[in-house]
C-alpha cells in the first residue's frame, strides 16, 4: 500500500477498496519503523541504530491526521464527493503554519511557537482531502541544502544511504517521501530546496513559477524568491497537488490571479515537436575562488553529466527536438546574486523574532531592551540565520547597498533576460523547456560540506537561477551514481507553464518505467524488508 | 543686533479615516479600544502573514495628493523600514521611500495678517503607523491596536518663516483634511501629528544652516511655541559664537521645554529596500483623473468666492468655510431664500453656528435643513413673524424635525395683527394701570415702551409692535 502512488491511493478511497483511515494508520506505522526519533532541540549523541533512521519529522500530527482521514471516509460514507486529494497522506514542511500546531521553522527562537491560523497552501491541501501526517525538518529557517543546520536534531538522513545528507532545506519533505512515510509533501524552493534535496532523494520536486502557490502563512526567507511547491514520487502526483493548491489568494499580493490549468490532463499530451534546450552553462561547476574572487570551473560528476545525455536521447526518442549549445551566460552569478538578494530579504525578515511577542525569549536577566533583543536572538538564533542577518545587514547598509544590493537586482534582472530569450516565441531558440543537471554531484556525506557555507550554497547553483528569473522548475529522478545515490535532471520552463516542464517530465517517466533502475528501494525500506 | 530669520519644514503624519488598516482587515480607529483588542495575524506581524494593501487608502492618499497641487504618480512602491522597536512587531515599517505616491505640489498660505505664504511640498508617501508603547512602574506594555492605521506622511520644504506660520499652516491642512473627508485630523487622538526642521539664518541670505529636528509636536501651539523656543536656543547659540549640532529634539507637552534625543550622527541606518510582498502601485492615468475631478472645490478658494460672488467680508467668509458641511449649507440656504447672503450669513454666523456647538453637530446634520432656514427668514420678511419668534423657531424646527409654517401654526406664533383684539388688550391695560397712564399725560412719554412691553408680554410676543404702538398712543393721548 505504501508503494503505490497519491494517485492511485486516492482512486482506491474513492473506490472504497481502501479507507482514508486504513492507509493514514500504515502509514504511521511505517513511519514508526523508519523514522527513528524526532528531531528536537539540544538532541544528545545519535545512537547506531538511530543513526540509520530517516528523522524526517519535527511533529507527527496523528490526531489532525485521524480527524482528516475520518472526515474522507465519512464523506465517501455519506455519498459525498471528496476533494482531489482525497484521503492522500502528506507530510508538511516545518515552515509553514498550521493552527494550534508546533511550527517551528527548524528554530530553537520559535521552538514553542503554535501558530493561530494556517497557511494557504495547508488549507487548500486540507480543503482538497489531503491527510497532513505531520511536520517535517528542514534547515533552519530554510537556510541550507542540507537539512543539517535546524536546531531540531537529528536531521534528516537521506533514505537511499543515511550516511548521506538528504539536502535541503526540504530534506523532511523529500526524505519522508523517498522513505514511503508519506505519498506527498509540502516543501519551499528560495533557491532550489524543494529540487535539490528532491535529486538527492531521488523524488520529484517542483518549483512552481513565483506566485503561482500563495506564499500565505509560509515563513519568509527571501520574500521575491519564496515558492511552496510539490515532493512526490512521480510527476503525476505532483500535478495532482499543484491543482489542489495553486491559485490567487486574497491574502498574498503576489499570488497571480492567472486562472489554473488542468494539470493533469496536461500529462495525456505528448512532447513530439517540443524544442527542449541543453545549455552548456549548466554542465560545469563554478565556484568563486575565496581568496581572488576569481570564478574556477570544475566539470560536473561525470554520472550526471551522462544522466542528461541519456534523458535527453529518451525524450528524442519520443519525438522531442533537442537544441544543444543554448548560452545562459548569467547562469555563473546565480549564486553570487543569492547571496545578496536572499541575505538582505532574510535579514529584514528575521527582525520581527525578538522576544517580544512570540516564540523563545532569554531566561536571563535581562537589564534592558537592547540586552533583551540581543541576549534572545544569540541564544534563540542558529549559526546560519546569524551568518544571514550579518551578510544582509551589510549588504544593504546605506554605504554599501548601491555597491551590492542594488547591483545584484541589475544582474538577476540579466538572469532573467537570459530565460527570457530562449524562451521568446519568436527568438532564435524558442524552446519550450531547459534541460539540466539539478545538482552538480549527488548526495554528500554528513558533515561533509556543512560549516562551508559558500560550498553548499554552490549545491544550488543550477535551481538558483530559476528562482531568480520567477519560472517554474522540475526535478525528477533519472537514475544512480556508481554507489547507488539517486541523480536528479530538472526540466525548466517559461513563466507558468508548469503544464509544459510536468508533461515532459511524465513522458520520461512514462518511457523510463520498466527501465532496471526503477525497480531500486531505499536503504531503509530494504533493511525493513530483509 | 543681527537679523535672522528660521528657516522651518514640516512633516505632518496624517491617519487617514478608512475604514479598515492599510495591510489587513482590521478596523483602522481604535480610540477606546481596550489594548491589543483591533489587531490580527497581519498587523501583528505573526510569522507567515503578507500584507495587502488597501485600495481606500491608496485612493484618500491620492486625493490628499491632489489637494495639495501635487503629482500622483502613475507607479510608485512600498519600501521596508527596518528598526527594531516593540511596538513595531515585524521589526520593519512598510512604507513608501524613493518613489512615494506623490511628489511636489504647494500650498498658499494665508496667513492672518493678510500675507500669503507659499509652502512647496516635497512628497507625500503612505505607509503604516507603529504600536503603542508605555512604562508603568519600569515595567513596558505594548498596544499594537495602532499597528498598521493608515497614513500619509507630508514632508514641506523648509518655507515656514516662523512658528506662527506653521502653526497656521496645521490649522489649514486640518480644516483641508476633513473638508475632502481624507481624516479626521484630530490632533488630540493623534490623527495629525507633526515634526518640524528648524534652522537659522540672517535675513536675506539662501543658504541652508544645521537643523534641528522637533519630534512630536502635536498641538497647534505646541508647534508654535516648540518653534519659537527653539529658534531663540538657536541664535543665542550662534549669538554666543557656537555651532548649531544636528541634534533630534523632543517636545514636552506638560513642561514646554526641549530635550535633547540623540544626534543625527547616532541615528539608525535604516536599510530601506522594496517590499517584495506587495506589487508596485500603479494608478492607472484615468484613475488619477478621476480622483482630480472628484476633488470638491477647496476652502480657501470657496472663501474667496464667497467674498467675491455674494460681497460678504472676510470674516463672514471665513467662518461661512470653516468647514464643507457649513459652506454647503449656506449656499443651499440662499438658494432656497433667493435673497440678500448677508442676511443669510448673518443667520448662520450669529445663530446657527449657536445651534451646532451646543449640539455639537454639523451642518449637514441638521434637522433645521436650508430650507427650513430659508422659509424662517422669509417668515419674517413677510411680517407674518417677528425675529425673536424666528429665532425661537430656529430649536422648534431643529428638535420637532418639522416644516417652520407647520410650527408656527399650531403653536399660534405668527403675529397678531388683529387691530380689535390689541385695541381691546390696550384698554385694559390703561384701565389696570392708572399710575403709569398719569405719568405719561403729564410728559413721561417714554413710558411708551414700557406699555409696549407690557402688550407684548402678554400676547406673548406676537402682537405686531406697530400696531400695537400706534393703538396705544391713540388710546393714552385720548385721556
Amino acid at each position: 500500500m505504501l508503494e503505490l502512488s497519491a494517485y492511485e491511493t486516492i482512486e482506491k478511497i474513492r473506490t472504497r477498496e481502501l479507507t482514508a483511515k486504513q492507509v493514514l494508520e500504515a502509514h504511521l506505522d511505517h513511519i514508526k519503523k523508519v523514522d527513528g526519533v524526532p528531531g528536537k532541540l539540544d538532541f544528545g549523541e545519535l545512537s547506531e541504530p538511530e543513526a540509520k533512521k530517516v528523522h524526517a519529522f519535527i511533529t507527527l500530527t496523528e490526531d489532525l491526521a485521524y480527524q482528516q482521514a475520518e472526515e474522507v471516509d465519512r464523506q465517501l460514507d455519506n455519498g459525498i464527493a471528496p476533494g482531489i486529494l482525497a484521503g492522500a497522506p502528506i507530510t508538511v514542511k516545518d515552515i509553514f503554519c498550521v493552527k494550534d500546531t508546533l511550527t517551528t521553522a527548524g528554530s530553537r527562537i520559535l521552538s514553542n511557537f503554535k501558530a493561530p491560523y494556517t497557511a494557504t497552501s495547508v488549507n487548500r491541501l486540507q480543503k482538497a482531502g489531503g491527510v497532513i501526517l505531520g511536520k517535517v525538518n528542514l534547515d533552519e529557517f530554510t537556510y541550507g541544502s542540507s537539512s543539517e543546520s535546524s536546531a531540531f536534531k537529528p536531521c534528516p538522513h537521506n533514505p537511499w544511504d543515511t550516511t548521506r545528507v538528504t539536502g535541503g532545506s526540504s530534506g523532511g519533505s523529500t526524505a519522508s517521501v523517498a522513505a514511503y512515510e508519506a505519498a506527498l509533501s509540502l516543501g519551499t524552493d528560495t533557491g532550489g530546496s524543494i529540487r535539490q534535496p528532491a535529486a538527492f532523494c531521488g523524488v520529484v520536486g517542483l518549483k512552481p513559477t513565483y506566485g503561482r502557490v500563495s506564499r500565505y502563512g509560509l515563513i519568509a526567507f527571501g520574500s521575491s524568491l519564496d515558492c511552496p511547491g510539490p515532493v512526490a514520487r512521480s510527476v503525476k502526483d505532483a500535478a495532482l497537488m499543484l491543482q489542489a493548491m495553486a491559485g490567487a489568494d486574497p491574502r498574498d499580493s503576489t499570488a497571480s490571479n492567472r486562472p489554473v490549468p488542468d494539470y493533469l490532463s496536461a500529462l495525456q499530451k505528448d512532447i513530439r515537436g517540443m524544442r527542449i534546450g541543453l545549455s552548456p552553462d549548466y554542465f560545469r561547476n563554478s565556484m568563486p575562488d575565496l581568496e581572488t574572487g576569481e570564478i574556477i570551473y570544475e566539470p560536473i560528476q561525470k554520472e550526471i553529466e551522462q544522466a542528461i545525455y541519456d534523458s535527453a536521447q529518451v525524450l528524442a526518442n519520443l519525438g522531442a527536438e533537442i537544441v544543444e549549445d543554448v548560452p545562459m551566460p548569467n547562469t555563473i552569478h546565480g549564486v553570487s546574486v543569492y547571496f545578496v538578494i536572499s541575505r538582505v530579504e532574510a535579514a529584514s525578515n528575521l527582525h520581527r523574532f525578538d522576544g517580544v511577542k512570540y516564540g523563545y525569549r532569554t531566561g536571563k536577566d535581562v537589564s534592558d531592551l537592547h540586552d533583551l533583543y540581543r541576549l534572545t536572538r544569540v541564544e534563540g538564533l542558529g549559526h546560519q540565520p546569524k551568518l544571514r542577518i550579518l551578510m544582509g545587514m551589510y549588504v544593504s547598509a546605506a554605504q554599501y547597498s548601491a555597491q551590492y544590493y542594488q547591483r545584484a537586482l541589475k544582474v538577476r534582472r540579466m538572469i532573467r533576460d537570459d530565460f527570457e530569450g530562449i524562451f521568446d516565441k519568436k527568438g532564435s531558440y524558442h524552446l519550450d523547456a531547459l534541460l539540466t543537471p539539478t545538482t552538480p554531484s549527488t548526495a554528500f556525506e554528513l558533515g561533509a560540506v556543512y560549516g562551508n557555507t559558500v560550498m553548499m550554497q554552490c549545491a544550488d547553483q543550477f535551481t538558483v537561477p530559476a528562482n531568480h528569473a520567477g519560472i517554474p522548475g522540475i526535478s525528477i529522478p533519472a537514475g544512480f551514481d556508481q554507489t547507488g545515490l539517486p541523480i536528479g535532471i530538472q526540466l525548466l520552463g517559461p513563466d507558468y507553464r508548469e503544464d509544459l516542464i510536468m508533461r515532459i517530465g511524465h513522458a520520461y517517466e512514462q518511457a523510463t518505467q520498466t527501465a532496471d533502475w526503477r525497480k531500486a528501494k531505499p536503504q531503509v525500506v530494504r533493511e525493513l524488508e530483509e | 543686533m543681527t537679523d535672522y530669520e528660521a528657516v522651518i519644514g514640516l512633516e505632518t503624519h496624517i491617519q487617514l479615516n478608512t475604514k479598515t488598516k492599510i495591510f489587513c482587515s482590521c478596523k483602522a480607529d481604535s480610540w477606546g479600544d481596550e489594548p491589543n483588542t483591533n489587531i490580527c495575524p497581519v498587523c501583528s506581524g505573526l510569522p507567515g502573514v503578507l500584507p495587502v494593501l488597501n485600495q481606500e487608502a491608496a485612493h484618500k492618499g491620492a486625493l490628499l495628493a491632489a489637494a495639495m497641487h501635487a503629482k500622483i504618480q502613475p507607479v510608485s512602491y512600498f519600501d521596508r523600514k527596518n528598526y527594531f522597536y516593540p511596538d513595531l512587531p515585524k521589526g520593519y515599517q512598510i512604507t513608501q521611500y524613493d518613489q512615494p505616491i506623490g511628489v511636489g505640489g504647494y500650498f498658499d498660505l494665508p496667513m492672518p495678517e493678510g500675507y500669503t505664504r507659499h509652502i512647496r511640498i516635497h512628497k507625500l508617501h503612505l505607509e503604516e503607523d507603529a504600536g503603542k508603547t508605555k512604562i508603568i512602574n519600569n515595567e513596558r506594555f505594548v498596544d499594537f491596536n495602532r499597528c498598521g492605521v493608515p497614513l500619509v506622511e507630508m514632508v514641506t520644504e523648509p518655507d515656514f518663516r516662523s512658528g506662527d506660520e506653521a502653526a497656521q499652516y496645521l490649522v489649514r491642512l486640518r480644516q483641508l483634511l476633513r473638508w475632502i473627508g481624507v481624516s479626521e485630523a484630530d490632533m488630540e487622538k493623534g490623527h495629525l501629528r507633526c515634526d518640524a526642521n528648524v534652522s537659522i539664518r540672517l535675513r536675506g541670505s539662501e543658504v541652508l544652516n544645521t537643523k534641528t529636528e522637533i519630534k512630536n509636536i502635536n498641538s497647534i501651539d505646541a508647534v508654535r511655541n516648540a518653534i519659537a523656543i527653539e529658534t531663540e536656543r538657536q541664535i543665542k547659540q550662534v549669538e554666543a559664537g557656537n555651532r548649531i549640532e544636528s541634534w533630534t529634539l523632543d517636545w514636552d507637552a506638560d513642561t514646554g521645554t526641549l530635550e535633547k534625543m540623540r544626534s543625527k550622527e547616532t541615528e539608525a541606518d535604516y536599510r530601506y529596500f522594496r517590499e517584495p510582498d506587495l506589487l508596485p502601485l500603479i494608478l492607472k492615468p484615468e484613475w488619477i483623473e478621476q480622483v482630480k475631478n472628484s476633488l470638491p472645490e477647496l476652502p480657501l478658494a470657496r472663501r474667496q468666492r464667497f467674498i467675491d460672488q455674494f460681497a460678504l467680508s472676510l470674516y463672514d467668509a471665513e467662518i461661512l468655510t470653516t468647514d464643507k458641511a457649513l459652506s454647503d449649507y449656506f449656499e443651499a440656504a440662499l438658494k432656497h431664500y433667493k435673497g440678500e447672503a448677508k442676511v443669510i450669513s448673518n443667520w448662520i454666523t450669529n445663530d446657527l453656528m449657536r445651534i451646532l456647538n451646543d449640539l455639537n453637530l454639523s451642518a449637514n446634520e441638521l434637522k433645521l435643513t436650508p430650507q427650513r432656514l430659508a422659509k424662517i427668514v422669509k417668515l419674517i420678511d413677510s411680517g407674518q413673524i417677528n425675529t425673536s419668534i424666528g429665532k425661537s423657531l430656529l430649536k422648534k424646527v431643529q428638535e420637532a424635525d418639522q416644516d417652520p409654517g407647520e410650527i408656527v401654526r399650531r403653536e399660534g406664533l405668527g403675529l397678531v395683527g388683529d387691530e380689535e383684539a390689541i385695541r381691546a388688550l390696550v384698554e385694559s391695560i390703561i384701565a389696570q394701570n392708572p399710575a403709569e397712564v398719569t405719568s405719561f399725560r403729564e410728559g413721561k412719554e417714554g413710558l411708551i415702551g414700557w406699555f409696549l412691553g407690557q402688550v407684548m408680554r402678554q400676547t406673548g410676543g406676537k402682537a405686531d409692535p406697530k400696531l400695537a404702538r400706534q393703538i396705544l398712543l391713540e388710546l393714552l393721548k385720548q385721556g
